[in-house]
């Protein structure tokens, strides 16, 4: 997998600083936070799950936190959480080294100290049981439910054959699926979470007056022949490959055990590709019928679409061509071997087009204003 | 006779297919993936992705993929018809025609 060094903001405030201080260093990777204060307590906790989650992702070898000072979001406490998972952990406070400049100073030096340690780990072989398996779906389209979403569940059953864990994300795009997710659930609780989480999206949606059908399927999905949500949900869960839900996460929520798991994250994908690397997901594949460059940063994320008009137009940002299952009949099985090789080639440390792009776009999920 | 074009069936369920080419009103499709082979005229012209009517729907009846509902026919559809926003609505819209959310 990767080994790398990051570095948190615990407040907005400290954001740039944060950014400049990883910029300075070529091994580091930079987390976003467009919160940390101001925040009510139900937001207040996804943020600093989202964040010490982040921080624990076993990608990472060390972490960097900059705080401002004054903020809600408790950065000792945070530091604590992550260092629980072993990993070095170190905390400059831009009020008290004595501003921005001070902190860039001091951040580098100890960022430069982390990346030297990190450099000093070796790769490991470890097999498919070690593995927490990501799937994702962005800019669907027709081709994504028969070509590139099969062929990924093919993988996710693979590994969660092999004792690895996957999780499926995006519970707003599982409305209309129901019945088909809660028959694969692995106890009537599950089952209840699992509907509870997905019913919750359409009475938000109610409660403010608003359509789902105003933003769900989106405009892009619309022109790619996806007409509305049921049909789009019913293409996305096959990426999620066909075993028993063993539970249902909370966003960020860390992963404990192995099989598949749903987190409930909005649909966005940059949301939910954050929720996931705070769940403890080490990779995820990330099907797209219209194409997408996003990226994460700190899991690889394999992009596959199943449309041979995207591949063609969009090769520069997607990894895996899966439209051979279309245009020339070839089983989902063989087209999914093959993906299941590219997996394995990423895992064990070739860049995905996302990261030789340093695509690293990172949204934490909010359900309430800011105050 | 024009050149045979298609279209796949991805449940026998299904009261809709998959165009696997644009297709053109008058286009013949055949449509794969069925028990049994169907071949059916285009009446419209469908975007490659989109789908096709590969029976009569009636209005506010089911309309079928994957093997599940994916929503209302929100007028009578016939066979060959392009089916999308125009005559399907979501069982979740609270803009209904056919009503019952």
């Amino acid at each position: 997998m990767r080994n790398l060094v990051a570095v948190i903001p615990s407040v907005v405030c400290a954001s740039h600083v944060a950014r400049r201080i990883a910029d300075s260093v070529r091994e580091a990777v930079y987390i976003d936070n467009q919160f940390g204060c101001s925040q009510l307590k139900p937001d207040l906790k996804i943020t600093f799950r989202t964040l010490a989650g982040v921080g624990r992702n076993p990608n990472i070898a060390s972490v960097l936190i900059v705080s401002l000072g004054c903020e809600e979001l408790p950065a000792e406490k945070l530091a604590d959480e992550i260092a629980r998972s072993g990993k070095s952990v170190e905390l400059i406070v831009i009020q008290e080294v004595g501003g921005s400049l001070h902190a860039l100073e001091k951040g580098v030096r100890i960022l430069r100290r982390l990346a030297e340690e990190a450099s000093r780990v070796r790769r490991e072989s470890f097999d498919l049981s070690a593995m927490v398996l990501g799937v994702e779906c962005g800019g669907s389209d027709a081709t994504s439910g028969i070509a590139a979403n099969p062929v990924t569940g093919y993988v996710a059953d693979k590994v969660v054959d092999m004792g690895g864990a996957v999780i499926l994300s995006e519970t707003p795009e599982m409305i209309g699926a129901e019945e088909l997710l809660i028959k694969r659930a692995r106890s009537p609780e599950v089952a209840e979470k699992l509907v509870r989480a997905i019913r919750k999206w359409i009475e938000l949606a109610h409660s403010v007056g608003v359509d789902l059908l105003g933003t769900q399927p989106t405009r892009g999905n619309i022109e790619g022949g996806i007409t509305t949500i049921e049909e789009k949900s019913l293409g996305a869960i096959i990426k999620g490959g066909s075993r028993t839900i063993q539970d249902v996460l909370e966003y960020a929520e860390e992963v404990q055990g192995r099989g598949l798991f749903v987190m409930d994250t909005p649909g966005n994908d940059v949301i939910s590709l954050a929720g996931m690397a705070a769940g403890g997901v080490q990779l995820t594949i990330f099907t797209t019928g219209r194409g997408t460059p996003v990226g994460n940063p700190v899991m690889p994320v394999i992009k596959v679409t199943g449309n041979p008009y995207t591949y063609e137009k969009m090769s520069d940002d997607i990894d895996f061509d899966a439209s051979s299952v279309i245009t020339n009949g070839r089983s989902v099985e063989e087209v999914g071997e093959e993906l299941l090789q590219l997996v394995l080639e990423v895992a064990s440390g070739k860049p995905t087009r996302a990261e030789l792009g340093d695509y690293t776009e990172f949204v934490i999920h909010k359900i309430l204003p800011s105050l | 006779m024009q050149h045979t074009k298609r279209a796949l069936l991805l449940n026998p369920r299904d009261n809709v297919a998959v165009a696997l080419t644009k297709l053109e009103p008058g286009d013949m499709v055949e449509v794969r993936g069925g028990v049994e082979k169907l071949v059916i005229r285009a009446r419209d012209e469908i975007p490659f992705g989109h789908k096709i009517a590969i029976r009569d729907i009636p209005r506010c009846g089911y309309v079928v993929k994957y093997g599940y509902p994916i929503g209302r026919a929100k007028r009578d559809i016939r066979v060959g018809e392009h089916v999308h926003l125009h005559n399907l609505e979501s069982l979740s819209t609270i803009r209904s025609v056919c009503g019952g959310g």
